[in-house]
């Protein structure tokens, strides 16, 4: 009965699936301090409207229905909202449903009173922020893409500044706000450039209005998208506010922002890359190609050296975003070099990695919320130990490691497998050179994925491993059921799509589809052989069975064959006894190798103390170079420009007027 | 599914379990005659796991579930390993399980786990193991996806079963590209394997291991475990380079009869024993680098994959 309900209006249900957001969101008004109602009542209500949303979209995905279309009547005269359900926005939709249950869940158990926002307000700011999100995905014209879009960011503004009385987190607020704008000038310029004379702002005119676009103003449009939507994405060098921003917010809005956020950017590219735009050169692809490969790598080299846990995930999601460009770029250049198959596996990859990030890095960043709720520290150096106070959340973090590392049988995995698959078929593109040098972008990708596994396993270790490093964390405790349910319902994502990615494939296989007119093969559950099975081929539930299968026999093996005798000792000294607990290694420790081998991407400030000192301090600033060499310039020159204006600010009401006559004059002249 | 190929899948994996330290005594024993000195029984190895099993387990008062459960992840993924390389047969039911990409992210997944061991005592010489473990993985990585790379040129594959098939459908083939491809394999399974130049096994200066202090905590059937998965890991390593450089001899079809198994046999055997004796001359011949000249070690691995990768796109576009 609800199935065939849901087949036929999942437009019009997402719709009313908005409309509670926002309705919860205005509930918890009337008392915002009173957090019984908001957390035991709105939040987990909000928990289930994700997933509401969630099975809408991947029933709509699996049925492979026609796209659904609606006119609102709101909005401007004359100008209604016009909203589309295709496999596109499901796609993501089902992204957003899925990481949004787990964090909104855990959040009903996060957000207590006394911690900046009052929860009642967080409440709405959050909810605000996830139907805007939604609605970004649903706009089908500019109008209502750009209003959605603008929520978004300032929904989001005001969860990150939550704690304003503290200046760093208000610079933080300040950067992320700016860059936001910018960037959505340049979408707007870009819808601007895409309605190619017509004036008609639906994304169908659009679709229509691009063909006859000279190369130039396609180009153009291309450019402009890649820069507004990798300002949210983060995509080097427009990563700047990601690193700051993140610490700032609390855990669960960085999950959300990290987690979905930055895939309504994926969204928003491959709407006008893709859909509006049919790409068109193959120049386009290489671009994107190298801007993601660079974003990887960068992201991964500064994760490994931070000591800041939200900052390091803050550069590991730069990292994540950097990769799913690359599959991106790739398809562009396979798509317009004719070679359909290939490109359809490369989007394939790119998607499946938006969800799996989506998923483990959600994971993480409320494991980061659970952890600075029972110690109160961020800081790597802090911390240590918590497997034995917190075994809860540092199973489940394991779990969000081993899947962000890149690891079998886990998801993130898969993502990267189906990438390097996709990667070996670059020398059969038909343009000289580039067949040659794109493969080494494998090389590159590996790399990051190697980096990545260096990260987390500095991450997990410094936090959860080793002894604690302060005599607080002892007292440490596991979080609240709440939690622990939301952290459980995204481990248990992780897993699942790790050992059957058709969970994913499937899906993802609508999109490519709709985009592409392509899909990869995912017809058998077993096992994963996107081109040819005699070709490469992966199993995920084999690889776990056989893990598992070969660990418990020897197990056995070794508790019947062998002795069980144990003894607990203390733990080596190498000979000197008075060891303590901050003599262990240091988060700064692990990434001193980093540090040396890539000391080019750094400008490194080093206080070291004389020989003599009494009292030495080593002290150590690491920066990045793009902040230095790209936005300070750009900073003072607007200094510049803005004190050169200030004349005109004489204070006095003749002057103004005068200006603003001028002004008229000037216009009217250019008019007539 | 004949159950020939079962019997044959877990024949192969019994083989590499029991084999695998044997392999270890073998070089071990090269090694001592190259430089002199007298060798330790082949069997050597065997006697040191016995010894360890009968061992009580001194375990640190601060490990956690994750160390003591680590010992059997690494064996259980090695095996596993060694059950997916395809050995002595290529069409054994595990091997599609997982393609050559896949199998290095298995590795990976072992040490990630020991290293994550190796942290969890707390002591300073584990993480220091741990860390520099770690980033002889991800400057080996690049590499060794590049000679995967050339291997997938020439045969279009990345399936070990498929490559070891393509080569038999043209047995006189010789690229250039797959030699230098050789050669960077070679540098890249003496790094992942902790051996010189890179690291010693044989070391007992704590202050230059790298695999050695990771395993400084481990004690009696934990430490067996853990050297048994050490001596499949490279096991594993030189059956994946039989696999993609010098495949002859590996039966084609489990179900082929005895003759087609015992030649298999015989050739894994004969590939051992000369592999074996030439990982032991380079070992001997070289000294152990520093650990930061260990990027330019590695990155002359690459180049030489990536040189070899151009080499094919060259003359192909050359012969086109």
């Amino acid at each position: 009965m609800t199935l065939p309900l849901i087949a036929e209006h999942p437009l019009r249900l997402l719709l009313y699936l908005i409309t509670t957001w926002l309705a919860l969101g205005l509930a918890g008004l009337p008392t915002p301090r009173g957090g019984r109602l908001v957390a035991r009542v709105l939040f987990p209500l909000g928990a289930m409207i994700c997933l509401a949303v969630a099975t809408i979209a991947a029933i709509f995905l699996l049925t492979g229905h026609a796209p659904q279309t609606a006119i609102l009547p709101f909005g401007l005269p004359d100008l209604p909202f016009h909203i589309r359900l295709d496999a596109l926005s499901a796609f993501f939709l089902l992204i957003l449903g899925l990481a949004g249950a787990g964090i909104s869940i855990f959040s009903a158990g996060y957000f207590r009173a006394g911690e900046g926002t009052a929860p009642g307000l967080m409440g709405l700011q959050y909810h605000v922020f996830l139907a805007s999100m939604a609605l970004v995905l649903l706009a089908d014209d500019a109008y209502l893409f750009m209003v959605a879009w603008e929520t978004m960011a300032l929904s989001s503004y005001f969860l990150v500044t939550s704690q304003h009385r503290i200046p760093e987190i208000r610079r933080a607020g300040f950067l992320y706000l700016l860059m936001a704008h910018v960037g959505a000038i340049c979408i707007l310029l870009s819808f601007g450039v895409l309605q190619g004379g017509s004036w008609q702002f639906t994304f169908d005119a659009m679709r229509h209005a691009t063909s006859t676009l000279t190369p130039f103003l396609a180009t153009t449009a291309f450019l402009l998208a890649l820069l507004g939507f990798g300002m949210k994405a983060g995509l080097v060098p427009l990563h700047v506010w990601l690193p700051e921003a993140h610490p700032a917010a609390p855990s669960p809005v960085s999950a959300m922002m990290s987690g979905i956020m930055l895939k309504t950017a994926v969204y928003g590219f491959l709407r006008i890359s893709f859909d509006l735009l049919h790409v068109r050169f193959w120049q386009w692809g290489v671009l994107v190609l190298a801007v993601g490969l660079f974003s990887a790598i960068y992201g991964a080299i500064f994760a490994a050296v931070q000591s800041d846990m939200k900052r390091l995930l803050a550069y590991s999601s730069i990292e994540n975003i950097g990769i799913i460009f690359t599959g991106i770029g790739l398809a562009i250049l396979f798509e317009t070099s004719n070679l359909h198959l290939y490109a359809a596996l490369a989007l394939c990859a790119a998607l499946v990695h938006a969800l799996n990030h989506s998923l483990f890095k959600s994971l993480l960043f409320l494991t980061t919320g659970s952890v600075l709720h029972a110690t109160g520290h961020r800081n790597l150096g802090k911390l240590g130990g918590l497997i034995r106070r917190m075994p809860w959340v540092a199973t489940i973090a394991l779990v969000g490691t081993l899947a962000i590392a890149g690891l079998p049988p886990l998801n993130g995995f898969v993502s990267e497998w189906l990438l390097l698959q996709s990667f070996l078929f670059t020398p059969q593109i038909p343009h000289a050179f580039v067949n040659m040098f794109v493969p080494l972008g494998a090389a590159v990708l590996a790399l990051t994925a190697a980096l990545a596994a260096y990260v987390m396993v500095k991450f997990y270790g410094v936090v959860f491993l080793g002894q604690p490093r302060e005599a607080s964390l002892s007292e440490a405790r596991d979080p609240s059921w709440l939690e622990r349910i939301g952290l459980l319902w995204l481990a248990i994502g992780c897993i699942a799509i790790g050992i059957v990615p058709q969970l994913a494939m499937r899906p993802a296989a609508g999109v490519t589809g709709m985009l592409l007119g392509q899909t990869v093969a995912t017809s058998s559950l077993w096992w994963i052989a996107p081109i040819a099975p005699q070709q490469a081929s992966y199993s995920g539930v084999i690889l776990l069975a056989g893990i598992l299968g070969t660990i418990g026999i020897t197990f056995l093996l070794v508790r019947l064959l062998a002795h069980g005798r144990l003894r607990r000792v203390p733990a080596w000294d190498c000979g000197y006894p008075h060891q303590t607990a901050r003599m262990q290694d240091t988060a700064e420790g692990f990434g001193q190798p980093i540090r040396h081998m890539f000391g080019a991407f750094f400008r490194i400030e080093r206080d070291l103390p004389t020989p003599d000192d009494i009292a030495p301090r080593y002290r150590m600033r690491l920066e990045d170079r793009i902040w230095r060499t790209l936005y300070l310039p750009i900073a003072r020159a607007t200094q510049k420009i803005a004190d050169m204006v200030s004349i005109l600010q004489s204070g006095s009401l003749s002057i103004y007027l005068l200006c603003s006559f001028l002004t008229l004059i000037v216009l009217l002249v250019f008019v007539l | 599914m004949k159950s020939i190929t079962v019997f044959r899948q877990f024949g192969e994996m019994l083989v590499a379990i029991a084999i695998a330290p044997l392999f270890a005594g073998w070089i071990a024993q090269c090694r001592a005659w190259m430089q002199n000195r007298s060798a330790p029984p082949l069997i050597q190895p065997y006697r040191m796991l016995r010894k360890l099993f009968d061992k009580d387990v001194a375990l640190a008062e601060t490990a956690s579930p994750l160390f003591r459960i680590t010992p059997y992840i690494l064996f259980g993924t090695m095996v596993l390993a060694a059950a997916i390389i395809p050995s002595l047969a290529t069409d054994l039911p595990f091997a599609r399980a997982a393609d050559a990409i896949a199998l290095i992210g298995l590795f990976a997944t072992a040490r990630v786990f020991l290293s994550l061991a190796a942290m969890d005592i707390g002591t300073a010489f584990g993480t220091m193991g741990a860390r520099r473990e770690m980033m002889i993985g991800f400057l080996a990585e690049p590499a060794l996806l590049m000679i995967l790379f050339n291997a997938f040129l020439l045969f279009g594959s990345t399936a070990l079963p498929s490559l070891v098939d393509g080569y038999r459908a043209h047995p006189s083939l010789m690229d250039p590209s797959i030699i230098f491809a050789a050669v960077a394999f070679v540098m890249v399974l003496l790094a992942e394997n902790a051996r010189l130049p890179i690291d010693n096994p044989t070391t007992h200066l704590e202050l230059t291991m790298i695999h050695e202090a990771m395993l400084l905590e481990y004690s009696a059937r934990h430490l067996a475990l853990v050297e048994w998965a050490s001596n499949l890991k490279l096991f594993n390593y030189a059956c994946i380079g039989f696999a993609l450089f010098i495949p002859w001899g590996i039966a084609t079809h489990s179900a082929d009869g005895v003759v087609a198994m015992l030649i298999s046999d015989a050739a894994l055997a004969i590939k051992l024993i000369v592999a074996g004796a030439a990982l032991a001359l380079i070992e001997s011949l070289s000294a152990k680098v520093r650990i930061f000249r260990a990027p330019e070690y590695l990155a002359m691995s690459f180049l030489l994959a990536v040189l070899g990768l151009l080499v094919h796109l060259l003359l192909g576009a050359k012969q086109a």
